[in-house]
């Protein structure tokens, strides 16, 4: 041993960040990669936006104005990819890298350099997505789930999105390998897994399920990028293969994807709703295997993405049961979050705000969800604008408002500093009333008939899409006071006391720290009482 | 790791600063860049070779660092325990890889080539698509795509080359462990023996396997395209076969460890991730000789 600390640099002894850019590029610090995680996944968030604004503008009335269909198509595709993959998903990572440790009383990550790794992979993966904008062809244009054999006819972008995916896969895939030996490895000692905070218990289960479905997108997208240049034939008929093959894999991770999106966001709404209510999260553990219950049922729900595929009725209904089933657990934690609320003494700070905007909004989606899950009603509205208002419900108001829910939540925490609460208020309402503008609109579109993923449209669907893009403008523009917020707090204001919330009283132990915390952690296991 | 060192074994080692993630991540990029300019035909096949080395350097610097490390003793069991679960679910995460084309060999043959043969509810695909296909496994589809021009092609019988690699794996499964009691018990000799013994098995695997290709691609009429068997085989084989390579490499690595005195019987973390990620590329074969060769 002190052979060791002779010869080897006394890293751990370290308080202080190196300076200048090696801090960036060589972080090992979880802080530190779970800003740049939140950084990188804001700046997608703007750049995913900037693709939706095109795709609302050109369908501001009915006819082609700004951009031909090919690139609102390159549109309509990008902007789904850019969204999950490096706004919504980097954001919850960035999450877990800041609050994991210090909610279960850890010094850092268990693995500190492969948290740069899946880290820095990113930028590298979103240059070549994104760069596909640039090669003879544009960019892929068939949707993001990348179905064969449109996809396969792709130009020069069809081995660039691969591989963009396949690193994408790999730093996901390390991102959970690291949240999950963090919290097996790294809790304080006393703090057993339920006496867990909640945000911690959903990571936990999000990470299982990226690690389980991750390498199955992979191993989808290999086999395209086999068909393509290999001449295999796993998704041609003529060979003896199947392009429903694809679908079928691709939506076996693609279902588990959506609850990785949202797994997390409950897990920060159980942590907000409690705090500003002044009382103890209704039914906490019955919340653990809600959670456990969803992920488990991700699994076997995959088919109703693909009703219409022709599939035997017995597994059209097999996929109809499993997938309301999941509405059963759901309803258990709406229940619980409700029952929390219920004479709790409420003050309304903006988490607060997003998490009870959460709260309904999240709600539609997941009744629309019910109604797509059932085989005839879904052979009415597949492929149409209510899928569209569907999943952007669940995903906008969900996940994104969860997200913004927790920035504002441990924003304080993080850099010290109170934001502008009047400015987060103003752009809590703006955001919740546009983004219903944007939004509700879009199941009367789709139970009309307008199909989705197209820069035209008949006549009779114009007012309604006109309401909508006037939403998704306001939406736009309204996330600029999310970014003023943002740097403005991380700039100065006034200081943040340890538990930032006053008479809230948050519990967690990442409240005993001061704001911001010191750089590691907890150098010495904190004492769980 | 007693209580002796209390203090500094309870403190968990954060490294402070590393180049080699970023490094790696620039090393993953170069190596898609490469792979997409060759597939585009933007730059002949060279484009990759900056890529695989970066990679091969990647490894040994990176390594390098947590090998230094750890015989520094600077890893706590904590540190320890964390290296374990982590290859316990990387290992995790590529049986899911290949469970996804386990998956489309079970789609593929349960249900997409009946259906195409007209089975069932599918029978208009034999009435008015394909009106001579029964679709039998094995097959290479309705269009018979293959390189013969008549599109027969033969198939690999189990009994030959793959029931001699299975003896050879299970083997090399049965050496390892052998090595690693060895190494539990402090026979150092036996150790070395026993583990060689692995990594000759792995490669020997892996000539034999590429002797089976050689003989598929140019005497069965059997490839990568010749339908969706030839899809199946070479894609489940093929990586199959890839991580068999690595994995040898890997107990090669292991062995020259244990050469230079590295591993106590107490502490061996390199030694028993390398040897579970054998056993796994083990089972992995296991189900490829049922379902691909045999059944």
């Amino acid at each position: 041993m002190a052979q060791a600390t002779d010869t080897l640099p006394h890293d751990d002894h370290h308080d202080q960040p190196d300076t200048g850019i090696k801090r960036w590029l060589f972080a090992t610090n979880h802080k530190d990669i779970g800003t740049m995680y939140l950084v990188f996944s804001l700046i997608m968030f703007f750049v995913g936006g900037a693709m939706a604004m095109v795709i609302r503008a050109e369908l501001f009335k009915p006819g082609l104005q700004l951009v031909d269909p090919m690139f609102f198509n390159q549109m309509t595709t990008l902007h789904a990819l850019v969204m999950i993959f490096g706004a919504v998903m980097p954001a919850f990572v960035g999450l877990a890298n800041w609050m994991i440790p210090l909610q279960i009383g850890a010094p850092d990550m268990a693995l500190p350099r492969m948290n740069n790794f899946s880290f820095w992979i990113l930028p590298f993966a979103f240059t070549l997505l994104l760069s596909t904008l640039l090669v003879p062809g544009g960019a892929p244009a068939g949707g993001w789930t990348l179905y064969p054999p449109l996809v396969l006819q792709g130009g020069d972008y069809f081995p660039m999105v691969i591989f963009a995916i396949h690193l994408m896969g790999i730093s996901s895939i390390m991102g959970a390998i690291n949240v999950i030996v963090t919290i097996m490895n790294m809790r304080a000692p006393g703090m057993d897994l339920l006496r867990m905070p909640l945000f911690c218990w959903s990571w936990l289960i999000t990470a299982y399920l990226l690690i389980a479905v991750m390498p199955v997108l992979a191993g989808a997208v290999t086999m395209l990028l086999t068909d393509h240049f290999f001449k295999t034939s796993f998704f041609n008929a003529a060979g003896g293969g199947d392009p429903v093959m694809f679908e079928h894999i691709f939506w076996f991770f693609g279902h588990p994807e959506v609850y990785i999106m949202i797994l997390p966001a409950f897990g920060i709404i159980s942590e907000i709703l409690p705090t500003f209510s002044r009382k103890p999260l209704f039914g906490a553990v019955s919340m653990v295997y809600a959670t456990a219950s969803i992920a488990f049922l991700s699994f076997i729900v995959w088919g109703h993405h693909m009703f219409v595929d022709g599939m035997p009725l017995a597994a059209q209904m097999f996929f109809m049961m499993s997938t309301m089933l999941i509405a059963v657990p759901t309803g258990v934690k709406v229940f619980n979050w409700t029952a929390t609320m219920w004479r709790g003494s409420l003050s309304f700070e903006p988490p607060m705000l997003f998490a009870i905007a959460f709260l309904f909004m999240f709600s539609i989606g997941g009744f629309s969800g019910v109604m797509l899950a059932l085989v005839p009603a879904d052979f009415q509205y597949q492929n149409t604008y209510f899928v569209v208002a569907h999943f952007h419900y669940v995903l906008v108001p969900g996940a994104i408002f969860a997200i913004m829910a927790a920035v504002y939540y441990w924003l304080p925490k993080w850099t010290g500093h109170m934001y502008n609460l009047t400015l987060a208020k103003t752009h809590f309402w703006l955001s919740t009333i546009f983004v219903n503008v944007l939004f509700f609109p879009q199941h009367f579109l789709g139970l009309a008939g307008m199909p989705r993923r197209v820069p035209d449209y008949a006549v009779q669907f114009s007012d309604w899409n006109m309401v909508s893009s006037i939403g998704a403008f306001g939406f736009g523009l309204s996330q600029v006071l999310f970014a003023i917020v943002v740097i403005q707090c991380i700039r100065g204001g006034q200081k943040a006391s340890s538990v930032v919330w006053g008479d809230a009283l948050p519990t967690g132990l990442e409240w005993t720290l001061s704001s911001p915390p010191p750089y590691h952690s907890f150098i010495t296991a904190p004492e769980i009482k | 790791m007693a209580q002796a060192h209390a203090t500094e074994a309870d403190k968990y080692y954060i490294p402070h600063g590393s180049p080699w993630p970023i490094y790696g991540s620039v090393t993953l990029f170069t190596l898609m860049l490469g792979a997409i300019a060759t597939l585009n035909n933007w730059l002949p096949a060279w484009s990759l070779l900056p890529g695989f080395v970066m990679l091969a350097l990647l490894f040994v610097f990176w390594f390098n660092t947590v090998i230094g490390e750890n015989q520094h003793g600077i890893y706590n069991l904590a540190v320890d325990r964390s290296f374990r679960l982590g290859m316990m679910w990387f290992i995790f995460s590529e049986v899911m890889f290949f469970a996804a084309f386990f998956g489309a060999l079970f789609y593929a043959r349960e249900l997409a080539v009946p259906w195409l043969g007209g089975e069932g509810v599918k029978i208009f695909s034999k009435l008015l698509l394909w009106k001579h296909y029964d679709g039998a496994w094995p097959t290479n589809g309705p269009g018979h795509v293959g390189p013969r021009a008549d599109g027969s092609f033969e198939t690999v019988p189990a009994l030959g080359l793959p029931a001699i690699n299975t003896a050879i794996l299970l083997s090399s499964s049965i050496t390892v462990t052998i090595a690693h009691h060895a190494l539990i018990t402090g026979h150092r000799t036996r150790l070395k023996i026993f583990l060689a013994a692995t990594f000759l098995l792995g490669f020997t695997f892996v000539a034999l396997q590429a002797m089976e290709y050689h003989e598929a691609y140019t005497e069965l009429g059997l490839q990568l395209g010749t339908g969706i068997y030839g899809s199946t085989f070479f894609m489940l084989t093929g990586f199959h076969g890839m991580h068999v390579t690595v994995g040898a490499i890997m107990l090669t690595v292991i062995w020259f460890r244990v050469l230079n005195g590295h591993f106590t019987p107490q502490r061996h973390f390199g030694f028993e991730a390398v040897s579970w990620y054998w056993h796994f590329v083990d089972v992995v074969w296991l189900g490829l000789f049922i379902f691909v060769y045999w059944l």
